[in-house]
């Protein structure tokens, strides 16, 4: 039972978004009629909205409290239910039976529809993996990581256009072209942190979108390249239900190949190079890391990702123009990141799930879910800063009597 | 030379609009670090109240002076009120989180704040009323300056020295400086910082809302996605500057203010954007902590 302090808060609280939302939500303006729509009602549900609300919110921020000490005191792991179960062999190996399963069986249980949006969901899989890289484990804010998605999109359909080239021979030509834009764009910005190479990345994928969207001679300006080929299978001809199949199966196998090798770099020398780089780059330097190499190959090889996701896209979609390499696609790629966990395979792969196929099933509340979507990002971020599957750091525990150290 | 004179003027006055939109930006950045993807939102709800202000007095037949004044402290009053509600909804739970989660949050708030409007007011361009009366003895140079061009630039400048004397000379502006140069010895020291965080976001929604009233007559229409493009624009003026730095926010914005209007004024306006990115990175490159920026040297 809500003490009477409690009630007298949440009626403040609704009384407060009563008066912030009176402009916007009640008065509607209509200058060509002349005419002021009073929607007295829409006041009425903030007020009541607001006031449960405001009971919710602050439940939630005294569990997360009193959740964080107890960590604080060691008397509760610092890990969540998934993060225990994921350590667990017992029950990870058959949850990835599990889940391969469903992957297979997927295509021929639902509509071609579902199997789309689900493509789609693996490309952002493949390119959040690319970008966790730079940003989470080298620790570099990258805001124009779309740039490199639109490099390889780009590359398959100009080649295609021009020289015929095919999806196979484009993707890793696509790959290899990712790669060297990272480096052009890794070279001036090497000296730059934290913010400052923020706002330059954004400006770099702007640039390239700018540059796509105006200089109509070398790719045809805003109305886009149409009819690029979806990708063969030794000239077999497929119908368009077939080809969505086999795109799918493509992504699903690129999806394993990302993981694996995004896997081993992670516990490379060169990986451990760059999570050195991300805890402290004076530390790092004194250890004897290149730092411009680091730097390089961190933004090089993230790039390549992306350019790959970009040919597969371009494959996927046969139409690309430059609407679809906007900032908002390198924000929502950093969601990505962010959102599952940085540095950490599984979460992304949730995180990339989650955040591309959430949109596409709230599509039932149409208007409402890039609303619903701002407050889910909110949400999370305020009670799980850590993201969905946050890293575990690697930490050597001393039994008691010092006679075993084992490593997890 | 009177072309020459009117892009000069034109820029001027972009400036000074990404001067007060920037200065939000960098003053909260200043504080906690944090890149408020929201700040532009705010700008647009602060241009939004104004519209609809505005338009419910000219239906009741206010004459012009009195619906300008209320129009434009409804639009300071609400955007004060509403970058005070999201720092403590969005920023305030995030304080001891890693820096990137609140960046989240922050485009989050970004994504909320945007579709809100979209979804109680309107996805098209609302024409905006033009609040700002034309001053006769402007006629002669009509072709260079306009009368809102002019309006611009003096609130501009009346804004600019109020904030500069704000953050000199009050107990506030000392604390906010506290604040900004170590937040953890300005706690120890007796500074409310909880108190000086939503003082910060409030003056700078202030200066935001004022930008949104006047670039919104000046251009004569808004829509909801207005915010976004205009906070990207000032964000990178604030980081030309050097982000974290009042007069290089002023700066900043100024210099990209006249990139843009002389290169498009002589070059072509397709690629304006482009040339002041490429501006942007040129500058980086030579100045990594932007023109007014210093350089820390980081300690061991």
């Amino acid at each position: 039972m809500p003490s009477l302090a409690e009630i007298k808060k949440s009626l403040l609280t609704s009384i407060w978004f009563m008066f912030l939302t009176f402009p916007v939500m009640v008065i509607r303006v209509n200058t060509i009629y002349k005419t002021v729509e009073w929607r007295w009602w829409s006041l009425f549900y903030v007020g009541i909205g607001s006031f449960f609300l405001s009971f919710l919110w602050r439940y939630l921020i005294r569990r997360k409290e009193t959740g964080q000490k107890k960590v604080q005191s060691g008397r509760a792991p610092d890990k969540s239910l998934l993060r225990s179960a994921l350590d667990r062999p017992g029950i990870f190996i058959p949850a990835l039976i599990v889940l391969a399963a469903v992957a297979v069986i997927f295509p021929f249980l639902f509509s071609m529809y579902q199997t789309n949006i689900m493509i789609n969901a693996l490309i952002y899989v493949v390119v959040g993996l690319g970008l966790n890289i730079v940003v989470g484990l080298a620790g570099l804010l990258d805001l124009g990581y779309v740039a490199f998605y639109a490099v390889g999109a780009y590359s398959y359909a100009l080649l295609n256009y021009h020289f015929g080239i095919g999806f196979w021979a484009a993707l890793p030509i696509g790959a290899g072209l990712g790669f060297l834009f990272g480096i052009l764009l890794g070279f001036p910005v090497l000296r730059l942190r934290g913010d400052y190479l923020a706002i330059v990345t954004l400006g770099f994928g702007e640039i390239i979108r700018l540059i796509l969207e105006n200089w109509n001679e070398f790719s045809f300006g805003p109305s886009g390249i149409a009819n690029i080929p979806r990708p063969g299978f030794f000239g077999i001809d497929f119908s368009l239900q077939q080809a969505t199949t086999y795109i799918y199966f493509l992504m699903i196998g690129l999806v394993i190949f990302t993981i694996f090798v995004v896997n081993r770099l992670q516990n490379s020398r060169i990986g451990r190079a760059w999570i050195a780089l991300r805890e402290d780059e004076i530390a790092c330097q004194a250890m004897g890391i290149d730092k411009t190499k680091t730097k390089l190959t961190a933004f090089a090889l993230g790039a390549t990702w992306a350019g790959m996701g970009g040919v597969v896209f371009a494959a996927k979609t046969t139409f690309i123009n430059p609407a679809s390499f906007t900032i908002w696609e390198s924000i929502i790629i950093l969601c990505i990141v962010v959102l599952g966990g940085m540095g950490s395979i599984v979460g992304i792969v949730t995180g990339a799930l989650t955040l591309i196929l959430l949109p596409e099933y709230l599509r039932a509340f149409s208007q409402y879910r890039m609303l619903i979507f701002g407050i889910i990002l909110v949400a999370m971020m305020v009670f799980r800063p850590g993201g969905i599957v946050s890293t575990v750091r690697r930490t050597y525990q001393f039994e008691a009597l010092g006679s075993k150290n084992d490593k997890r | 030379m009177d072309y020459f004179l009117e892009l000069f003027l034109g820029g001027l006055t972009r400036g000074s609009i990404y001067a007060l939109i920037a200065l939000g930006y960098t003053m909260v950045y200043g504080i906690i670090q944090l890149i408020n993807f929201a700040h532009g939102e705010i700008y647009m709800i602060g241009a939004f109240t104004a519209l609809i202000v505005a338009g419910v007095l000219t239906l009741l037949g206010w004459n012009q002076v009195a619906i300008l004044v209320i129009a434009s402290l409804a639009a300071v009053i609400y955007s004060c009120a509403y970058g005070f509600t999201v720092e403590k909804l969005a920023y305030k739970p995030l304080r001891q989180a890693p820096r990137l989660s609140a960046l989240i949050s922050a485009i989050g708030m970004s994504l909320f704040l945007q579709n809100y409007v979209l979804l109680a007011q309107t996805s098209d361009f609302l024409p905006f009323p033009s609040l700002i009366p034309e001053f006769k003895f402007i006629a002669p140079y009509a072709h260079i300056i306009r009368s809102s061009e002019i309006v611009i630039l003096v609130t501009t400048a009346v804004v600019m020295i109020l904030l500069t004397l704000l953050i000199k000379f009050t107990r506030i502006g000392k604390a906010m400086r506290a604040t900004a140069q170590d937040r953890d010895m300005a706690m120890l020291v007796g500074v409310d910082v909880n108190r000086v965080i939503s003082v910060t976001f409030i003056v700078g929604s202030a200066t935001a809302a004022i930008g949104g009233v006047l670039i919104a007559s000046h251009i004569g229409q808004i829509n909801f996605y207005i915010g976004f493009i205009a906070g990207i624009k000032a964000f990178v003026a604030a980081v030309l500057g050097g982000i974290g730095s009042i007069p290089g926010a002023v700066l900043g914005s100024l210099v990209l203010g006249w990139t843009e209007s002389f290169f498009t004024g002589y070059v072509s306006s397709d690629y304006e954007d482009v040339f002041a990115f490429l501006f942007l990175v040129f500058i980086l490159i030579f100045r990594p902590a932007g023109i007014l920026g210093r350089s820390e040297t980081e300690k061991v």
